[in-house]
């Protein structure tokens, strides 16, 4: 379970997210007028203007967009963790939905496991998911 | 019209240092009113404030120590490194239209002392929380994120991170004022330093600055009487790009074209003056990788161009753009980005000590990557 890890708050805006990868599924919003998918969550859509919004799945899969390797000074949360790799993955189904997040070899593996030597833009992952509470359960990623 | 309708007449500045022992307040009257004597105007005169959102010390609080005059114009512009161009043309927009007479902007922080704004487990803004929670904390890890993109994309490499480095600790070792005015910095001293984000290494990153700045701007005809040369505000520019999100700005079609891009259509729309005009530039500089995408976006050069553009010492003095001549905030001070304002004004006043012959013109930036300002200042005809 954690280790620690910020636990991000649950609000309005991303409680869908987090029911969903409750059940092993990633989502992104998406305006009930037009259609548009979006990402990160906002209460209205810039192309349409509707205020309706709902969380769809999407496959889970995508690309390294970029990396970068931390190292200190961090929150204590992540001091013990580094160096520690974070990535942001381009969503499969729109390059341009992009989302922040680790690369692991196997769920529940720490952060910080993951040699960064490894990493390369453009690789292929697929999201796999890390409980750090009951409510909060982490996007991490794995290579294809 | 804005252009050349007003003029800066006055700055100063407080000592910078890692720690300095008065409060962020006296810092900050001591700049203002230090800025009103650079200009030859008594602080009971003083009509018009501007500052930053993140500042601390109020209007009511300056205007009651400092003694200024009955205040007819004060407004803030937020977004920390964004802000300070920003503060100087609204302030510019208030004397031309008539609400303010004499406008004083500044800046007082306490940083060198403390209070680093990652350290704390906020997640709540509608970014932090897609951030956060995955160890992505600190500004240096935002812009770090968009450098290895960047690096990808157009094959720049850290020995064009360390130009920018090592040109503003060659300007800030001829500096008196300036923190690093005694350290040298070589490039082996920078591709040995310690990583702070990969691939960011310390001297990427900018100091931790106790210190407070402040300048004066008045109507160009108040200006003709007043102590100092005046310095001219040619053109001014704002810039929030659509689809933008401040800081992680991985969110849109295209991250890599920021705030910059936008603040300069609307700068260089105002302006008679070219990129490929201007004599001299202070970019902003919390991050190494700012000087390269600023000098894409406000076009010096094209996009992915802007590390190749820092070869051949071309930020240097006597290169093709002489950039953050005080050594900006990578090696004078950091304080928001507002040195780079007075290093801009003296540049045009002819009196930097890293001054660059003839100047005519100097392009003053606040922060890329989060909503953003600049400032074309020329020298008065």
């Amino acid at each position: 379970m954690s280790q620690g890890y910020l636990t991000p708050p649950i609000d309005e805006n991303n409680a869908g997210f987090w029911e969903a990868t409750r059940r092993g599924v990633l989502s992104v919003e998406q305006c009930t007028g037009c259609e548009v998918r979006r990402f990160p969550p906002r209460p209205m859509c810039p192309h349409c203007h509707e205020t309706g919004r709902c969380w769809v799945p999407v496959s889970g899969e995508g690309t390294i967009w970029s990396f970068v390797v931390p190292h200190p000074p961090l929150l204590p949360e992540f001091t013990e963790l580094a160096p520690y790799s974070v990535i942001i993955v381009s969503l499969a189904e729109d390059p341009r939905l992009r989302m922040v997040g680790n690369l692991v070899d196997e769920p529940g593996d720490r952060i910080n496991a993951f040699d960064p030597a490894r990493i390369e833009i453009g690789a292929r992952v697929r999201v796999v998911f890390e409980p750090i509470s009951d409510s909060i359960h982490l996007p991490r990623w794995v290579l294809l | 019209m804005l252009k050349d309708a007003t003029a800066i007449v006055g700055i100063a500045e407080t000592q910078f240092a890692k720690h300095l022992e008065p409060s962020e307040y006296e810092l900050a009257c001591q700049a203002i009113v230090g800025a009103c004597r650079d200009a030859g105007i008594d602080p009971s005169e003083v009509d018009g404030l501007a500052s930053y959102t993140m500042e601390t010390t109020t209007e009511v609080d300056v205007a009651r120590a400092a003694g200024l005059g009955d205040i007819s114009f004060f407004a803030q512009v937020g977004y920390g490194g964004g802000a300070g161009p920003g503060c100087v043309g609204q302030l510019a927009m208030a004397v031309a239209t008539g609400q303010c007479r004499v406008g004083v902007a500044w800046r007082s922080r306490k940083r060198g002392s403390g209070g680093r704004p990652w350290a704390g487990a906020h997640q709540a803004g509608v970014s932090e929380c897609w951030t956060r929670p995955f160890g992505l904390l600190r500004p240096v890890d935002e812009v770090g994120m968009l450098m290895r993109r960047y690096m990808h994309e157009y094959g720049a490499t850290r020995d064009h991170l360390a130009n920018v480095a090592i040109s503003g600790r060659k300007y800030a070792n001829r500096n008196p004022r300036a923190m690093m005015y005694e350290r040298t910095l070589t490039r082996e001293d920078y591709m040995q330093a310690r990583w702070i984000s990969e691939p960011l290494c310390l001297f990427d990153n900018c100091l931790e600055t106790d210190g407070a700045l402040a300048c004066v701007v008045v109507s160009a005809a108040r200006a003709r009487d007043c102590r100092q040369p005046p310095v001219m505000i040619h053109a001014f520019g704002q810039g929030l790009p659509q689809q933008h999100q401040t800081m992680v700005n991985y969110f849109n079609d295209d991250p890599l074209e920021g705030p910059a891009w936008s603040c300069a259509r609307q700068l260089f729309r105002e302006s008679d003056v070219r990129p490929e005009e201007i004599d001299v530039a202070q970019l902003y500089d919390a991050f190494t990788p700012l000087v390269p995408l600023s000098l894409e976006g406000y076009g010096f050069c094209k996009r992915g161009e802007g590390a190749a553009f820092t070869e051949d010492g071309a930020l240097e003095l006597g290169g093709r753009l002489p950039v953050n001549t005080s050594g900006g905030g990578l090696s004078e001070a950091y304080v928001h980005g507002f040195n780079l304002i007075n290093e801009g004004v003296r540049q045009m006043r002819g009196s930097s000590v890293n001054q660059v012959e003839g100047a005519e013109s100097c392009l003053v930036t606040g922060g890329e990557g989060v909503p953003t300002s600049a400032l074309l200042l020329r020298r008065a005809i």
